[in-house]
């Protein structure tokens, strides 16, 4: 027996501890001030980067220093225990602290708007009174009507030589707090159910190459269930500049053995087969003696061919004895200012190849080719139009599996409507009495609102103002 | 005309709108007050029109369609955009309030973006977007993150004016808080002011020019005797508002501003900031990232800032609601949390690196 009230009390004590708001004040400090260190130092950057940048700071003592903040995690600090226990005590801190106060806001949600006690309306926060012409009951249509007007239904109950007409709008807005919370419980649930069952990982694929796997940041590798090979990748520049206009993959899921789908994907505009999304994340350049040339050759008298060679190989111009042989290549080809030519880069921003024309076993002259400029095409004896390279780039795709995924849209979508309802929307009551006096009517308004006061005055005092300009009354 | 010269003529108004209107503060003469107005809506119309216009410009560029044309991406156009809101925000409230006097509050946060964006010299031009920004989550993401900017920017200068106006204790922590705070953004202004004088500079880039160029004819002199100056000169400074912060305060108050009403007018920019950057900031700017990257959240530098400032502002609320703080407390939050604002928006960008870089192009 005096365990058990022991016991209360102590869940109480805990109950308590996790209800205060002292201790959210707490939490929102200790989350924002740890992660400020976690903005300013790399996460899950090199060491030797870090002591760099610490030396900064720290002079000769940045490596102690680096090793005192890797013992306490925040080398990678959004994943170290500790961080993890303040999300938690953030996360049981909200449901305490929302359980604690729901019933009292429930009560008040649940229950309809009642008629006033008479003394009632005295206390009431905003109040107006004024004299209309006519009976109670010949009144009282009025004010049913301007209420509606400024968007209040109201019921209407008779009361001793009395009328009281009430309304209220808005009451499921006090929840807007508490549906705003739940909000935050399932976004971080679905974080919780990505983190547990879910999967984050990357993949390197040529171009012509098939993958099963995707592999995790500690090399680990994740079989997918499937294939997925990469059939192109294609980075397009905006016209004469090295800015990038698109990322383009070409994949193709292949599941038993069998081409099941295949897609173009680009950076806002990923692939997803059997819960698995595939996003375009990176690309590079990573040329073979396999990487293929394509070229649509045309000659000067109209005769077109495509042709697919490697690099040193030789084609012929149709319809002539002039052949052309791959004898040079540039991902990136530049001008430097005196006019020598020079490779500028290491991905294929501006691929061109250098093509030796030859006629009769003799060299004839020589010319560079540029995939962007049509204008380098042209040669003495036909047109060459540099179409790609082919296999010669990898697309580093992002792959991802989040069961969880769905839950945080959801709870996106809870917390806008929460939100919504916390500060846009307010719970505004109106009470009207009328009392039968000689050939008058006496009226009294009483209102309240939990938010947005100076709107709501406005809005009773417009409703007053039509019933006195309807009826030449004047206010009391 | 072109956008830029509208620009121009925005920029001019409003560093002539904020002159105004501290004279307006200074000589109470109604006709200064309306010349202020004037002329603070004369560079919002000559804004609204240069916005649009470079909209079309960057259509014409991009050729991405309408609604991913938006000029908002870069540290140039965000800086505008800012501007755009926050005199938006102030034209509303001195409409509502039939009162001038937060202009000249409101003014110098607008003239401070703009000389910021002079001084750096930062890059004007029209720049192709680049893949990941080209998603219709960019209109609604930087937009709504801008106008809670705004928002934010306008609860700044109104806690801050609560502050002035309700303490005069010189020992007490809200004077110093002020002070202070005010200390520190003026003279950063001042010293930005001084590099430009200085060096006149048109570097490409803001990182070049914070590199390079930024407080380096102050703080960051070659010269050890001019850095000791400079601290000097702002402690001095500092100094001077602390000691005679009594001045500003019998402005302020003269123009019946009531410490109520400034109050309301901070819960009511954050009540109307917090939820537009909840939704607009963080919520879709986790689902844009959710698309393009594969990960809604992945504790980015900008990330991260943006969950302390929401931090900061949630803490406001509950304060508020929860534990009833009133008074110069919660209008030093109120404060801090601007400043975390700033540096989401620009330290961030300037100082830390991540996957939000573009925005220093």
């Amino acid at each position: 027996m005096s365990s058990d009230k022991k016991n209360q009390s102590m869940v109480d004590r805990i109950w308590n501890f996790f209800a205060s708001i002292s201790l959210a004040v707490i939490v929102f400090t200790a989350i924002s001030a740890t992660s400020i260190v976690g903005t300013i130092l790399e996460q899950q950057a090199e060491p030797e980067r870090s002591i760099k940048f610490l030396s900064k700071m720290f002079g000769a003592a940045a490596p102690g220093v680096y090793k005192a903040l890797d013992a306490m995690g925040f080398t990678d600090m959004y994943h170290s225990w500790w961080f993890l226990a303040l999300l938690f005590i953030f996360t049981a801190n909200l449901v305490i602290c929302s359980l604690d106060r729901l019933p009292k806001i429930w009560k008040l949600v649940k229950e309809p708007i009642a008629p006033l006690k008479p003394e009632q309306f005295a206390v009431m926060p905003v109040k107006r009174e004024l004299l209309l012409q006519g009976k109670a009951g010949e009144v009282k249509g009025a004010i049913i009507s301007g209420l509606k007007k400024i968007g209040f239904n109201a019921e209407v109950r008779e009361e001793e030589g009395a009328f009281q007409v009430y309304a209220e709008k808005g009451r499921q807005s006090r929840l807007g707090v508490y549906v705003t919370h739940f909000s935050i419980l399932l976004i971080l649930s679905g974080a919780v159910i990505g983190m547990l069952f879910g999967f984050n990982g990357s993949l390197n694929l040529p171009e012509g190459v098939t993958s099963s796997v995707a592999y995790t940041g500690n090399g680990g590798s994740i079989p997918l269930g499937f294939d997925i090979r990469c059939d192109d990748f294609e980075a397009s520049f905006y016209e004469n500049s090295d800015s990038p206009k698109a990322y383009k993959s070409l994949l193709t899921v292949i599941d038993n053995g069998k081409e099941v789908m295949q897609k173009q994907i680009d950076v806002n505009n990923p692939l997803k087969y059997k819960g698995i999304t595939f996003y375009q994340a990176s690309y590079g350049y990573s040329p073979s003696k396999d990487s293929v040339f394509r070229f649509t050759v045309t000659s000067n008298t109209g005769a077109r061919e495509d042709v697919q060679l490697k690099f040193g190989e030789t084609f012929a111009i149709p319809g002539s004895n002039v052949t052309a042989r791959i004898a040079g290549f540039s991902p990136a080809l530049g001008q430097d200012e005196s006019g020598k030519l020079y490779t500028y880069a290491e991905m294929m921003n501006n691929p061109a190849v250098f093509l030796e024309f030859s006629e009769g076993g003799k060299l004839k002259y020589n010319q560079w080719v540029l995939k962007r400029y049509p204008q380098t095409w042209r040669a003495p004896d036909g047109t060459v139009e540099f179409k790609k390279l082919w296999g010669a780039q990898f697309t580093g795709l992002q792959v991802r599996r989040d069961p969880g995924v769905w839950l945080v849209y959801l709870g996106s979508l809870v917390m806008a409507i929460g939100l919504f309802a916390a500060f846009f929307m307010s719970h505004a009551r109106i009470w009207v009495r009328l009392i039968d006096e000689k050939k008058a009517t006496k009226v009294i308004v009483a209102g309240s609102t939990n938010k947005n006061k100076i709107p709501f005055e406005q809005k009773i005092d417009g409703f007053v103002k039509n019933l006195q300009s309807a009826s030449g009354g004047q206010q009391g | 005309m072109d956008s830029s010269q509208l620009y121009g003529i925005a920029s001019i108004a409003y560093i002539l709108a904020m002159v105004t209107y501290i004279s307006y503060l200074a000589f109470r003469n109604p006709t200064i007050g309306v010349a202020a107005t004037t002329i603070t809506v004369v560079g919002f119309i000559s804004h609204t029109i240069a916005f649009f216009m470079r909209w079309n410009e960057f259509y014409d560029i991009g050729q991405l369609g309408v609604l991913r044309s938006i000029p908002l991406t870069n540290l140039y156009e965000s800086l505008i955009f800012f501007v755009w809101c926050t005199i938006l925000g102030y034209l509303v409230i001195e409409w509502k309030y039939r009162n001038r006097s937060f202009g000249a509050f409101i003014t110098p946060i607008a003239g401070m973006a703009l000389a910021f964006i002079d001084i750096s010299g930062m890059s004007k031009s029209i720049q192709p977007l680049v893949p990941a920004l080209q998603s219709n989550w960019l209109l609604a993401h930087v937009t709504m993150s801008f106008l809670s900017y705004a928002a934010f920017a306008i609860s700044f200068a109104t806690a801050m004016m609560y502050l002035i106006v309700m303490t005069d204790d010189r020992k007490s922590g809200g004077y110093l808080f002020w002070t202070f705070t005010l200390g520190i953004f003026m003279s950063i202004l001042i010293a930005m002011g001084v590099d430009f004088l200085t060096f006149k500079i048109a570097v490409k880039t803001p990182e070049a020019f914070i590199q390079s160029f930024l407080f380096k004819s102050s703080f960051r002199s070659d010269s050890g005797t001019v850095v000791l100056i400079s601290y000097l000169a702002v402690a001095a400074f500092i100094f001077l508002i602390w000691r005679y912060g009594y001045i500003l305060k019998k402005v302020i108050t003269s123009f019946s501003l009531s410490p109520d009403i400034l109050d309301d007018l901070t819960y009511k920019s954050i009540a109307v900031g917090f939820p537009v950057f909840t939704l607009g900031g963080l919520i879709f700017g986790a689902i844009w990232a959710d698309q393009a990257w594969g990960k809604y959240w992945s504790w980015d530098p900008k990330e991260t800032w943006s969950l302390i400032t929401w931090f900061v502002y949630a803490f406001y609320l509950h304060a508020r609601f929860l534990k009833g703080w009133r008074g110069s407390k919660i209008a030093v939050v109120a404060a801090i949390g601007f400043v975390c604002t700033i540096f989401t928006y620009l330290g961030v960008n300037l100082l830390l690196s991540g996957l939000h870089s573009y925005g220093v192009q």
